[in-house]
């Protein structure tokens, strides 16, 4: 136990004394926050579209007065050209352009249906979706109050959206990229740390001590346990104060959960370090590991939009489950009971792959 | 000249030799491109609905089943209060809720609107448009289908509903994405990632562990010229890069059926000033430090993180804030990103890309003179 | 007759088919001078590397300090110093954090850390420097601070690979004067160099040629058996078989330095 104590008390002098490591933990993962958070966003805000009218009825104008209304679009051009519009598409300045055909208000009198062709530019992403979705609210609500009669019977629906009604992206994303930054503390450092040990040197020095293997995983990984907890403080503290994020349940809950991923986290880095010699070959693996997981972990994009296979592949990733919970915490405003699934897997998955990181690690080349 | 061909015989080895780096580089786009086809998605489908009825009757049990046959929504659980359901909501298990008042057939028959509450979880604001968008429609159809069937009135040959609600049938087109997937976009992001990587950030490692072990030093005393030098060591990593950025396109056509309706010609034309231009970034943070560590971190959060965040990759530029979208004018992946989704998708050459390909031109330019300068002096 | 505190029999480590240590066998008694001699690549590391009880041994057996090497190379640590061939310190702590650090880990006290703390700076005359860190002291001290590490917790043995690479001459005799008073002290010390001169402070030495040992004795025993001036030149026999067959002709050619 003493040597445990004694071991840590170095690694935290070398943490204190390295200037590079400090950038790591304490500016770079703000930076990170700072950008990362007012970029990750697919919102869309006045999407410039190029409406054609052949129609130039009351009906053909209302229509476009009422997309011009919407708040969702702005509309960039309107000159009755199919080819300008095709332009403006390939050329990327418009996501969409509205096409109102010539008998557009004689067929709506009439007939009763009438069509408008919504030609999207699917270059857009996500975007094309939504915004084609907007577009038919804003005709369907446009035919409803043109209706001779109103309908009845009548249903009056009300919506509300639950967690998040303003609609801010940055609601969403902050929690998903506090769990990044821990993961990048967590495991990348310890990673790097490790290997660079190696590289040195010292750590075979270590290896002809009496000292355990497991005290000296323990003296190794505390500090950057400290370090990723820190490291969660800032980010919320930064959270709060520059985006205002919400914080509806209990952080106590939250530092809890981040204790268990942390444990995880850190067992990863330290798996990495006994596969590679050098620091470089440990940052180039963490940053493959941890990328993929990122990336199938539901924080930047919903899990329940991924393919089938992929949702089941994201339940062993520790990753997912932290970014559920932690949005869950603050978003939602959860408490223990509604997180105990997640957290369990977190708190199985921290004792397997410790075990395994540990095992792994031999002070005697065999 | 010999003694190039050495010095890049050298540079080959060492990458060969050093396996683990070798299999990310090679390894990680390959898997970044299933990932991105296949969990980088925003649509929005098998939804789970909850539903609220205190007091269910015909008129709910038939919009109940509208939801459950919809194909969209799947129902996972029935409660009389909304208040049940919060819990449910909170852990995920529930996406959205519909909520009916109580004796809801009762109010339709009658001449006040019945009320309805549509509840969705909009924690990812897209999402909760969607659902939003999608439980409207199947009220909507449900209140259309309830209006009595009017007779029809043959007038000139058409038949004229007067008495039955407008209706505007949208007629979409998806244009050079017609499959909507998101495959198609990533890819050209995926190829500016592999490339950075490259070119920027080993470049400058590399750099900086000759410099760090005083190779450098031997190097620059022999008869070798400093551009040689940079061509020596960072030529091996493009052929690395180039290899791996192939396998991106091969592989995203193969598994995603990715397009590439332009000129392949232009295309890789374009690719390679982007990497004369990361090269260029490359050197300069090189030029910056001795310590291969630091080097690592500047290349990191210098060159990696605008190209990833800030280039239209993952992220539209276009949502970002006006701050953000003028700094990423400043990141050459995002010129990258446009030129080559432009040349995949739409098919288009320089008519409509000569602006981007002029950026791009004279942030080479601009760079390549900077960093051969600052090589020159720090090392020289 | 002192008692044996290192004793190999047939000790071998192959790396897939290369053999890097073949079958060596020595003793070594306690508080003797041993030198390990060998050129560069002959062995030597791989061999005090399983010593010590960081490499396991393909075949044989050896015994460190009453402990068996294959069986029992956490026990061994307890008794054993090392110094390896980096002299690794940690370059950002100061001496006293490192003594602090590696008294700790070998079970000292407070007060035992703080009285040995004391000895070894005032030994080396490195009070001034006492905390400044170890990268800015030039490299002849921190080899003797390594070596002072080493021996902190007062073990049976210490290894040494390579301690006097790259320093001054005036360095090395210090140094070995530091050897000298360990072994007074009773400390044992095993050392690996591929400086032959150094061979002559030893007590008694090995040397290895293609991971065998080809000659064992003292210093003077072996200069008699190859009919050699120096341990330079039986070296210099050993290693070369082919050109040492016709042996006066060689001895005569032998390198500048040697009497011929």
């Amino acid at each position: 136990m003493r040597r445990i104590a004694f071991l840590a008390q170095a690694e935290i002098l070398h943490i204190v004394r390295d200037r590079v490591l400090l950038a790591q933990v304490l500016v770079a993962p703000i930076i990170q926050l700072l950008i990362l958070s007012n970029a990750a966003t697919f919102e869309i805000r006045d999407t410039p579209i190029y409406v054609v009218d052949f129609d130039r009825t009351t009906a053909s104008r209302a229509v476009v007065d009422r997309l011009g209304a919407s708040g969702h679009f702005t509309v960039a051009g309107a000159a009755p050209s199919l080819d300008r519009a095709d332009e403006a598409l390939l050329a990327g300045t418009v996501t969409m352009a509205v096409v109102i055909p010539h008998d557009f208000e004689e067929s709506l009198v009439k007939v009763g249906v009438a069509s408008v062709e919504l030609s999207v530019n699917g270059e857009k992403g996500s975007a094309a979706g939504i915004v084609q979705a907007y577009a038919t609210q804003v005709l369907a609500d446009y035919a409803q109050a043109r209706s001779p009669t109103a309908p009845s019977p009548r249903i009056d629906v009300r919506v509300r959206g639950r967690y998040n009604p303003t609609l801010d992206y940055r609601d969403y994303m902050v929690p998903g990229i506090l769990v990044a930054l821990v993961t990048m503390v967590g495991t990348l450092l310890a990673a790097q740390n490790i290997a660079r040990e190696k590289e040195l040197g010292t750590l075979e020095q270590l290896n002809v001590t009496p000292i355990t293997r497991g005290e000296f995983i323990v003296a190794k990984l505390l500090p950057f346990w400290v370090l990723g907890l820190l490291d969660l403080s800032l980010g919320l503290i930064v959270g709060r104060l520059v985006f205002d994020i919400p914080m509806r349940g209990s952080l106590l809950l939250l530092f809890g959960a981040a204790a268990v991923y942390l444990v995880v986290a850190l067992a990863i880095g330290l798996w990495i370090s006994a596969l590679v010699e050098t620091q470089q070959q440990a940052m180039f693996v963490t940053f493959f590991i941890v990328i993929i997981y990122l990336l199938m972990s539901g924080l930047f994009t919903p899990v329940d939009s991924m393919a089938p296979w992929a949702q089941v592949a994201s339940q062993i990733n520790p990753v997912r489950h932290f970014v559920t919970i932690s949005r869950a915490v603050l978003m939602k405003g959860a408490g223990p009971a509604e997180i105990a699934r997640p957290l369990l897997i977190l708190a199985a998955s921290a004792v397997v792959v410790l075990s395994v990181a540990v095992r792994q690690y031999r002070k005697r080349t065999v | 000249m010999t003694a190039l061909i050495g010095l890049l015989r050298k540079e080959w080895f060492h990458i060969l030799r050093d396996r683990r780096t070798l299999a990310v580089l090679l390894g990680l786009p390959a898997i970044q491109v299933v990932l991105f086809g296949y969990a980088i998605r925003t649509d929005v489908n098998d939804v789970r609905l909850g539903i609220v009825d205190p007091s269910p009757d015909h008129a709910t049990l038939a919009l109940r089943d509208r939801f459950a046959a919809s194909g969209v929504f799947r129902i996972v659980a029935t409660v009389p209060r909304l208040a049940d359901l919060d819990a449910l909501f909170q852990t995920g298990d529930v996406q959205q809720a519909v909520v009916f008042e109580p004796g809801f057939a009762s109010r339709l028959a009658g001449s006040t609107p019945a009320s309805l509450l549509v509840l969705s979880d909009a924690t990812e604001p897209n999402t909760g448009s969607l659902l939003q968008a999608y439980a409207l429609s199947v009220v909507e159809q449900y209140q259309r289908d309830l209006s009595p069937p009017m007779s029809s009135v043959r007038v000139q040959g058409r038949a004229w509903r007067a008495d039955r609600p407008a209706v505007i049938v949208p007629q979409t087109r998806m244009r050079f994405n017609p499959t909507r997937e998101s495959s198609n976009l990533f890819v050209p992001g995926l190829m500016a990632f592999v490339l950075t990587i490259i070119s920027s950030l080993m470049t400058a490692i590399s750099l900086t562990r000759e410099k760090e072990t005083g190779t450098m030093e031997t190097l620059l005393v022999s008869p070798l010229r400093p551009w040689a030098i940079i061509v020596g060591k960072v030529a091996p990593y493009l052929v690395v890069g180039f290899a791996s950025v192939v396998g991106v396109l091969v592989e995203a056509r193969l598994v995603f059926g990715v397009p590439l309706r332009g000129s392949v010609l232009l295309l890789l034309g374009e690719g390679a000033l982007y990497i004369l231009v990361s090269l260029a970034l490359g050197i300069l943070v090189s030029a910056s430090t001795s310590s291969q560590r630091v080097a690592m971190v500047v290349a990191l959060l210098g060159t990696m993180l605008p190209n990833v965040l800030l280039s239209g990759f993952v992220f539209p530029v276009e949502s970002m804030p006006a701050p953000l979208q003028v700094i990423a004018n400043v990141v050459p992946g995002r010129w990258f990103v446009l030129i080559a989704r432009g040349i995949m998708l739409k098919g288009i050459g320089l008519e409509y890309l000569w602006r981007e390909t002029l950026i791009l031109a004279a942030m080479a330019a601009v760079l390549l003179v900077a960093s051969t300068r600052s090589f020159k002096e720090r090392l020289v | 007759m002192s008692a044996v505190v290192i004793e190999a029999k047939g000790l071998t480590r192959a790396f897939g088919a290369f053999v890097a240590v073949d079958h060596i066998s020595f003793d070594v008694r306690a508080g003797e001078v041993f030198g390990f001699l060998g050129a560069n690549g002959a062995g030597k590391t791989t061999a005090i590397r399983m010593l010590i009880g960081l490499l396991s041994p393909s075949s044989g057996t050896a015994r460190v300090a009453g402990h068996d090497v294959g069986t029992e190379s956490e026990a061994v640590k307890r008794r054993i110093g090392y110094m390896s061939q980096r002299f690794s310190l940690y370059e950002d702590l100061t001496p006293r954090e490192n003594i602090r650090l590696y008294g700790g880990i070998y079970g000292l006290s407070g007060p035992q850390i703080r009285e040995r703390t004391g000895q070894v700076l005032t030994r080396l005359g490195l009070e001034a420097v006492a905390d400044q860190r170890v990268q800015r002291l030039p490299l002849g001290w921190r080899q003797k601070l390594a070596f002072s590490v080493a021996l902190v917790h007062q073990p049976q043995i210490v290894f040494l690979d390579e301690p006097t690479s790259g320093v001054d001459p005036i360095t090395r005799r210090q140094f070995w004067e530091l050897i000298y008073e360990a072994a007074a002290g009773g400390t044992t010390v095993f050392v690996t160099t591929h400086y032959m001169d150094e061979a002559e402070y030893c007590d008694r030495v090995s040397i290895m040629v293609a991971g065998r040992i080809d000659a064992i004795g003292t210093p003077g025993e072996l200069k008699q058996q190859f009919g050699a001036p120096s341990i330079d030149d039986v070296f210099v026999q050993l290693a070369r078989p082919a050109a040492s067959s016709g042996g006066q002709a060689h001895a005569a050619a032998a390198p500048p330095g040697g009497p011929s």
